[in-house]
């Protein structure tokens, strides 16, 4: 009964998004830039919401909580100081000066903005190579997720492979409709949803439990020192090794940094950065303190076995229906970072890979027809090596556990371009050569370390990503400082320009 | 547009801002107020002042090291 009602109303939502897209076709243009960026409209609460849903993948939903129950509430702290200060801090730093820049010259991409500036096809599109290399497992581990997920919910009715088929193929059909509009409209109604539906929980649960003085005392009994601020899980370098590779990598996650272009005003981006680190703490609070009551309720969650700790705890303390609901969300939040995946994918593929290295002439309309078929391939290639993956590699593993280190490995990787970009935007001097080796060197050390087993990726307790930020940094800087800059250079265009207003 | 020792003040205040999310002076306490601990306060708190800094900083000094680059170049 559960089952049949949590997948009703999966199917529910999916038709909810579908009607949201087709509105949303109807009202687009047939160019480029509206379907991926709708045309630089977003107003404050849509621009809020839909880089909030966006962040929030399968891994703040699932794999949130079942950390904070596995190590404690301190990855509210970690979660809050990544999403709520340094990226918004970031969110001025790079996303300002982008949107800024974006409005000057049209740009739909980093890789473009980078591109002109240094006069460089090739910086362009590396940008691009390496921002779709990250991405593309992305979009295999929210396939993978959501497979799983509708598995589980099905108690294996529905099989792996259908269920990401389902999902993909529902998605493919929704992102070549809506577009950037249609995706940020359902966002904003799916982040408000879950804002709503996770505050409900908790007082559903410390209605029924009587209050937190219970629960803290469980938590005392199960787990002593479990609220204690610190562990051997939760030491400094790893919390800030967490929240600034995590954070400096989601300003580069392609589908959160196009949305810095997005924005329709300069009081939108004032007014989004005010609200954001509040909108955080109402979200991330709630949601990982059941994760942590979990222990202090006597909730058995096998994390490692595959388990998430969220929909158990829901089952147990809230009616069938919420707790269909809460999970049905959860899909949803994985969807909806995957579809701004695939939009953003295909978005650099075709401005920054095919229309300067095959056909700069080609046509606003044409680039759009490109765009959308771009999602498809992307989407169906992502689907394909996601059921091998699955057939063969990961049979017992947690769909948490591998969420939480595929996602950090990504993210990561997305972390080190954000030091070479930040040079590029305040240093005047930064040329050409020291962005493709600023860029290069980082990739190749930090995709080594991960997948060479004989390197470590951890020293002295920080992560391997922190140490090839800094090199990236250092890289730029120093091959900058000794090389000129290029013919086709122009400077200006982040600098004089900005300023001349 | 703000003054020169704004501008450094702006930067310091976003410093402090992100140094002190996580209340490292509270390393190991487990003091329960109110139900939660005493440092998940400070962070919800903390987040709140930073929502508050983020609109002084809209209303006084939006766009210091970005579009007054040019006087100083």
């Amino acid at each position: 009964m559960t089952a049949g009602l949590q997948l009703g109303i999966v199917v529910g939502y999916l038709l909810v998004a579908l009607a949201v897209g087709l509105v949303a076709y109807r009202l687009t243009e047939r160019t480029a830039e509206d379907y991926f960026l709708a045309s630089r409209t977003f107003g404050t609460v849509v621009l809020l919401f839909t880089v909030f849903a966006t962040l929030l993948s399968a891994f703040t939903f699932f794999g949130g909580p079942d950390i904070a129950y596995l190590h404690g509430p301190e990855w509210i702290l970690v979660m809050g100081l990544m999403d709520g200060l340094i990226f918004a801090v970031l969110w001025y730093v790079v996303g300002y000066k982008q949107w800024l820049l974006g409005q000057r010259h049209g740009y739909v991409t980093v890789g473009e903005m980078l591109g002109d500036r240094f006069g460089s096809v090739g910086l362009r599109s590396l940008v691009a190579v390496v921002s779709l290399f990250w991405l593309f497992p992305y979009v295999m581990l929210q396939q993978i997720g959501a497979g799983g997920a509708l598995r589980a919910l099905t108690d294996g009715v529905v099989p792996f492979w259908a269920g990401a088929t389902v999902i993909t193929v529902f998605m493919i059909v929704y992102v070549v409709l809506a577009g950037m509009r249609g995706i940020a409209w359902t966002d904003t109604l799916q982040g408000a949803f879950m804002l709503v539906m996770v505050w409900a929980a908790v007082v559903w649960v410390l209605a029924i439990v009587e209050g937190v003085g219970t629960i803290n005392q469980g938590i005392a009994a199960a787990e002593p020192g479990f609220l204690a601020l610190g562990s051997e899980f939760y030491t400094p370098q790893r919390m800030l090794t967490f929240a600034i590779s995590i954070a400096f990598g989601v300003a580069m996650f392609p589908q959160v940094n196009q949305r810095f272009f997005a924005a329709a005003s300069e009081r939108v981006l004032k007014r989004s950065l005010i609200l954001w680190p509040v909108l955080v703490v109402l979200l991330f609070v709630p949601a990982f303190l059941l994760g942590t009551w979990a222990v202090g309720l006597g909730v058995e969650a096998d994390i490692g076995a595959g388990e998430n700790v969220l929909p158990i705890v829901l089952d147990q303390f809230t009616p069938s229906w919420f707790a269909a609901l809460v999970v049905a969300g959860a899909i949803a939040a994985m969807m909806s970072s995957s579809d701004s995946m695939l939009l953003s994918g295909s978005s650099y593929f075709t401005r920054d890979v095919y229309r300067p290295l095959v056909d700069a002439t080609i046509s606003e309309r044409r680039e759009d027809l490109l765009g959308r078929i771009g999602v498809v391939v992307f989407a169906v290639g992502a689907l394909a090596a996601s059921l091998w993956v699955e057939a063969g590699a990961l049979g017992a593993g947690s769909i948490g556990a591998i969420l939480v280190d595929i996602g950090d490995l990504a993210f990561g990787g997305f972390a080190q371009l954000a030091l070479p970009v930040i040079v590029a935007l305040y240093w005047r001097r930064t040329t050409q050569n020291g962005m493709l080796a600023g860029i290069a060197a980082p990739q190749l050390v930090y995709v080594a370390a991960n997948f060479v087993p004989a390197l470590p990726t951890a020293y002295y307790g920080w992560g391997i990503s922190i140490y090839c930020m800094l090199l990236g940094l250092v890289v730029t800087v120093a091959v900058s400082s000794v090389t000129a800059p290029a013919e086709t250079e122009d400077a200006a265009i982040y600098f004089e320009e900005l300023s001349a207003e | 547009m703000v003054s020169n020792v704004e501008r450094y003040a702006w930067t310091a205040a976003a410093g402090l801002l992100l140094a002190l999310a996580i209340p490292w002076f509270l390393w190991g306490s487990s003091r329960i107020v109110a139900g939660l601990p005493i440092w998940l306060w400070w962070h919800i708190g903390w987040m709140a002042v930073a929502s508050v800094a983020f609109w002084l900083f809209t209303r006084r000094a939006w766009g210091i090291w970005i579009t007054d680059r040019g006087e100083r170049a």
